[in-house]
């Protein structure tokens, strides 16, 4: 009963949520394509920010999902997924292959849930 | 003007995008499990990835809304994740200059990180081609990759169990994205910056540890950038 409630409560969020995205996301990819030949180009001014929007994004995505500040620092560091991430950043860096990097890193994972932390 | 538009430099963009597929599919694999994560259905799943069609600030989004975090806190991150397709926008935009309204309007929808670095670098290398075949061929692959395997992960995601873990192939493919992003030391600093003020504000309220922590991260590559020259 509450999860169908939850469901229905949640959809029309999603929507909103999905629709707006989308019209901006495609707002900004029709930008230059659109506008080109009325302007030369990306401001200085806006380029060099937008040159650390991956790394800065995507490391702000990662790292809260591998590390869980606690008391201790060895609470902090024996979890099982940050050992995962470690294991798979180390395979990302060296073959620079998703599938590579998704799969060492589950399975480390589950080595760690399921067997070494069991 | 060949009279299909299943010629060469359609096929060449098809057959190029190919080896790439290796890290969509599972990529798009884990926007699906994410979604049902999130309590999300199957139409609105399938709903994000053809309007949205962004993998990364979708999984994001998802993250987000499945925390029930504030609209204007999901609309935001995810845009900021976007806003790097403003470049390849204004980088590939000359190559399109020529061709008509609709057309252009059409091409900017399928436009992602891999048909950009592949198309870019195709035009330079072989003038010769036809952009839009060529583009179109890539992208539009992407395109159809990208929600069969939203729909598989939608699929898995139902069936497997929660003590797998499987969302955990999020951050992983994010981190696959992150390590090459890091390239130089500005990069690279601003990837460490961003990532250990979001974890230190993870527990901000409204959910703004991400926002919070990629607008340190830019902040702190500049400032690197600057000190250095």
């Amino acid at each position: 009963m509450t999860d169908a409630l939850a469901g229905v409560v949640a959809s029309p969020r999603a929507w909103v949520a999905i629709v707006v995205i989308g019209v901006v996301t495609y707002g900004i990819r029709l930008s230059f394509i659109h506008l080109f030949g009325r302007i030369d180009g990306v401001p200085t001014r806006v380029q060099r920010p937008l040159r650390y929007v991956p790394p800065a994004v995507l490391a702000a995505l990662v790292l809260p999902d591998l590390v869980t500040l606690r008391p201790s620092v060895a609470a902090t560091l024996l979890d099982e997924r940050l050992i995962a991430g470690a294991v798979a950043g180390a395979v990302a860096w060296r073959t620079e292959n998703v599938f590579a990097t998704i799969a060492t890193g589950m399975a480390t994972l589950w080595l760690f849930r399921f067997v070494v932390f069991a | 003007m060949p009279d299909t538009v299943f010629d060469e430099d359609l096929l060449a963009g098809v057959r190029d995008v190919s080896p790439l597929m290796l890290g969509i599919a599972p990529f798009a694999l884990v926007a699906g499990i994410a979604a049902v994560d999130a309590g999300l259905g199957l139409a609105e799943a399938v709903g994000m990835s053809v309007i949205v069609f962004a993998g990364a600030s979708q999984l994001a989004a998802l993250e987000l809304l499945g925390e029930n975090a504030p609209l204007a806190v999901v609309v935001g991150t995810a845009v900021v994740i976007n806003l790097r397709m403003l470049m390849y926008s204004a980088s590939i935009a000359p190559h399109f200059a020529d061709y008509g309204r609709r057309l252009r309007a059409g091409l900017a929808y399928l436009l992602t990180d891999q048909a950009y670095a592949l198309s870019v670098a195709e035009f330079d290398e072989n003038p010769d081609r036809s952009r839009w075949r060529y583009y179109l061929g890539a992208a539009a692959s992407l395109w159809i990759v990208w929600q069969i395997g939203t729909v598989a992960g939608v699929v898995l995601g139902a069936g497997v169990p929660d003590a797998w873990g499987l969302t955990f192939a999020v951050p992983l493919v994010f981190l696959a994205l992150l390590v090459p992003a890091m390239k130089d030391r500005p990069t690279t600093v601003a990837g460490v910056a961003g990532g250990a003020v979001a974890v230190v504000a993870a527990g901000l309220p409204l959910n703004l540890g991400l926002l919070v922590g990629a607008l340190c991260g830019i902040a702190a590559g500049l400032v690197t950038e600057v000190t250095a020259s």
